[in-house]
């Protein structure tokens, strides 16, 4: 396995940083977020229709750029270091994945290369569990009916809801198993916008009630089976982990500039050994999860079952843990002004903690690790 | 053939290699010898180090013209995998394959080079680092042991202490970094001399250490001799060389000794199976992170050991040595706490012995080699940026 990064890794990488420094600046980030959050459409539509950044990890015969999950990790760091306020995150790394893991003709002619070409967005309700569980508990049912479906259940935290342009549901069927129901906004949906400490990613309710379907809104082609999902899984728990990385250099590399400019004694706080051995450490922590994560996405494509996935785990728990240990010494190195609405840390405290929640927190990822690597249960 | 084929038939050789050759009476000496187990077994590990020169294993990666085979970095990663798997003893030579060969060989004389690196090659000349004092620690530039030349005949005489000499006693050679002009201070006016270890004039005094073995020594030099050929550098040049040195540890073995981690805790997890500690979720979840640390491990040295031209990756490369020092003590706390009541009896369990020792020695890992507080200056200041720490005036 070799974890260097090719040339032209780096140069979608710089170019990708290169772009949001211009256009998803604290200054934009902050008018999405006084606005009580949303999606910055100016940004969305440069980002998907432009720069085809939803394409890069979408097969080259369902209309995408057919690259690797490394390319995506590295634009999810780069989004992740801007707080981009917008759908890639649920689009690319979400909903696209699932498509590609379970999709029918459908999905892979017509949904996929529209999400490839940036003319949708799309989001999955998954609920808020480590991967290992997400299947067994989704509670949505679905039954047919003359040439359709009803669908039934309530998802109470879809990412990027209401904007999704296309939402994925996941849902029961009599005989147990799980189809994969493809919404447009064309449906009757009952979605409550949630109001959220993060306004940097927008969360939303959503509520079926018996709600009728179409025939052709049923996308998978033989259902959601197990190992299909944790890899559609394993993909988004990666770009969240690749974007809590991100995050997380952003804000350390914020407080550095700050505490190498606060005077006080008579020197740059930064000069203080206290405030030194702090930074290095959460330094040590940023080496320890960039490298597991960098190593469990190149891994990817070489997926092998339960060791693979109790790596993507042990990727997600420290990228959680480095993001909260890094935000919230950020605001202690800024005294007073941390945890004023001015400074910048409290945009990323509050991400942290919101995507620490996202697909399941850390103490499920490390159940689902201590599973697989000691065995549960009556193999102890 | 391709660099991968080329990796795979480079590990298919060398495990076919040990599993013929680590056996018989070589045997007892699978996972011995390693940190905190180095007086193991000395006369049969120095054996096996000619064992391992016949199969041209030993400086694998020195160049060609110099006896070695001029492996790549991820061949020599794979080999030290490969060696780590087989259960390979810690290796007495490893001072001189790692260290002294690669330091002659970018600085040493032509005459050097002939006298030293064959012994080093064959498994016959062992070497020891005389680099910390009691006052010279992590503080290296306070060293204050002397080395005065004899004008008669161009030699050095050495007098002065050092200390923490791993192995110095079932050693040969030792190299010495002194202070050869009066009055300098610091990192300015020290030598880097080669000298044996067997004359009159240098004595070596055992340090009994925590978990009851004797691998670090005291050394003590009075009036001892260094041949006039045996200065690497210019006399004066001396801190030059000696950092050079460590730049060669560029942490190869040590994705060897994180096979060794990885069986330490296979073992803890077995136990844990054992005696019922793997069904309390809070030892669950410090297995998996545990788990987690020696996989992020294994990718940061990789990342580490790259020829990837990206910034972030030299500056990531100094955590390694905290990150991995502090997982290694952790892990030794988690084996006792495993092992619960009975990790305080000693017994004749090699199991329980081996843990044991882990908890006692890892303690150590967080100090030699840079301390945990020196590499968090490092990382601070060279990886980060920040202020320096002032020099204090104290003498």
């Amino acid at each position: 396995m070799n974890l260097d990064l090719t040339a032209d890794q780096r140069a979608i990488r710089d170019e990708a940083g290169r772009f949001l420094d211009e256009n998803s600046s604290s200054k934009d980030v902050r008018l999405i977020v006084d606005a009580g959050g949303g999606t910055d459409e100016a940004l969305w539509r440069t980002v998907a229709r432009d720069l085809g950044w939803c394409a890069m990890s979408i097969p080259e015969e369902c209309g995408g750029l057919g690259l690797g999950m490394t390319e995506m990790s590295l634009l999810m760091e780069v989004c992740g270091a801007h707080l981009a306020c917008m759908p890639l995150w649920s689009t690319a790394c979400l909903a696209a994945p699932l498509l590609v893991e379970t999709g029918n003709e459908r999905a892979r002619e017509t949904l996929l290369p529209a999400i490839a070409g940036g003319e949708i967005s799309a989001t999955v309700a998954w609920p808020a569990l480590a991967h290992a569980e997400q299947l067994n508990a989704i509670s949505a049912t679905a039954r047919a009916e003359g040439d359709g479906y009803r669908l039934e259940g309530e998802v109470a935290m879809v990412a990027d809801l209401p904007g999704a342009d296309l939402i994925l549901v996941p849902a029961r069927l009599p005989d147990g198993t799980v189809a994969l129901f493809a919404l447009d906004r064309t449906l009757p949906l009952k979605i409550a916008a949630l109001k959220t400490l993060d306004a940097t990613r927008p969360l939303g309710a959503l509520s079926l009630t018996d709600l009728a379907v179409p025939a052709e809104a049923r996308v998978d082609e033989n259902g959601i089976g197990a190992s299909a999902a944790e890899r559609a899984l394993a993909f988004g728990i990666l770009g969240l982990a690749a974007e809590q990385l991100g995050a997380a250099r952003a804000v350390m590399d914020l407080t550095l500039a700050y505490i190498g400019e606060r005077v006080q004694f008579g020197r740059t706080i930064a000069s203080f050994q206290a405030i030194k051995h702090r930074c290095a450490k959460l330094e040590v922590d940023f080496a320890e999860a960039r490298s597991l994560v960098y190593g469990a996405t190149a891994g990817f494509s070489d997926w092998s079952g339960e060791e693979a996935n109790a790596e993507v785990a042990a990727a997600r728990v420290l990228a959680s843990e480095l993001l909260f240990r890094a935000v919230e010494e950020s605001i202690q190195l800024h005294g007073g002004v941390g945890f004023t609405w001015e400074y910048d840390p409290h945009l990323y405290f509050k991400r942290a903690q919101a995507s620490n929640a996202l697909l399941g927190a850390p103490e499920g990822h490390l159940d689902a690790i201590a599973d697989a690597i000691i065995g549960r249960g009556a193999e102890v | 053939m391709s660099e991968a084929e080329g990796i795979k038939a480079l590990r298919t050789e060398a495990a076919q290699w040990l599993a013929e050759h680590l056996t018989g009476k070589y045997a007892p000496l699978r996972h011995r010898g390693g940190s905190g187990d180095g007086d193991a077994f000395p006369v049969l590990r120095k054996e096996w180090e000619r064992e391992l020169a016949s199969g041209r294993w030993t400086c694998p990666g020195w160049p060609r013209e110099y006896g070695g085979r001029g492996l790549s970095i991820a061949e020599q990663v794979a080999f030290q995998e490969e060696y780590g798997l087989a259960g390979g003893p810690g290796r007495m030579g490893h001072i001189g394959e790692g260290l002294v060969g690669p330091t002659l060989i970018a600085f040493g004389t032509d005459d050097q080079k002939s006298r030293f690196l064959p012994g080093i090659l064959n498994g016959t000349e062992f070497w020891c680092q005389g680099y910390s004092e009691p006052s010279a620690g992590s503080d290296l530039g306070n060293i204050k042991t002397r080395a005065r030349l004899d004008p008669a005949t161009g030699d050095w005489l050495v007098t002065g202490q050092k200390v923490w000499t791993s192995l110095a006693h079932l050693s040969d050679w030792i190299f010495v970094l002194a202070r050869c002009e009066e009055g300098s201070v610091g990192r300015n006016g020290l030598i880097f001399l080669l000298m044996k270890i067997d004359q009159p004039g240098v004595e070596i005094r055992p340090i009994r250490q925590i978990g009851g073995g004797a691998e670090f020594n005291e050394v003590f030099f009075a009036d001892a001799r260094a041949d006039a050929r045996d200065v690497v550098g210019q006399p004066g040049d001396g801190w030059r060389i000696a950092m050079a040195l460590l730049g060669f540890e560029r942490g190869i073995s040590t994705l060897g000794q994180q096979m060794s981690f990885a069986q330490e805790l296979d073992l803890i997890i077995e136990i844990a199976k054992e005696n019922g500690a793997a069904l309390r979720p809070a030892i669950r979840h410090r297995i998996a992170r545990a788990w987690i640390g020696l996989r992020a491990m294994r990718y940061l040295a990789m990342r580490v050991l790259s020829t990837d031209p990206d910034g972030d990756v030299q500056r990531e490369g100094l955590s390694y040595k905290y990150h991995w020092s502090n997982w290694h003590r952790d892990l030794g706390k988690l084996a006792m706490d495993v092992l619960g009541p009975e990790a305080n009896i000693i017994a004749d369990d090699w199991r329980r012995e081996r843990l044991q020792q882990l908890f006692l020695f890892s303690r150590a890992d967080t100090i030699y080699g840079g301390t945990n507080e020196i590499q968090l200056n490092i990382l601070a200041e060279q990886g980060l940026g920040m202020p320096r720490e002032p020099r204090g005036a104290l003498k």
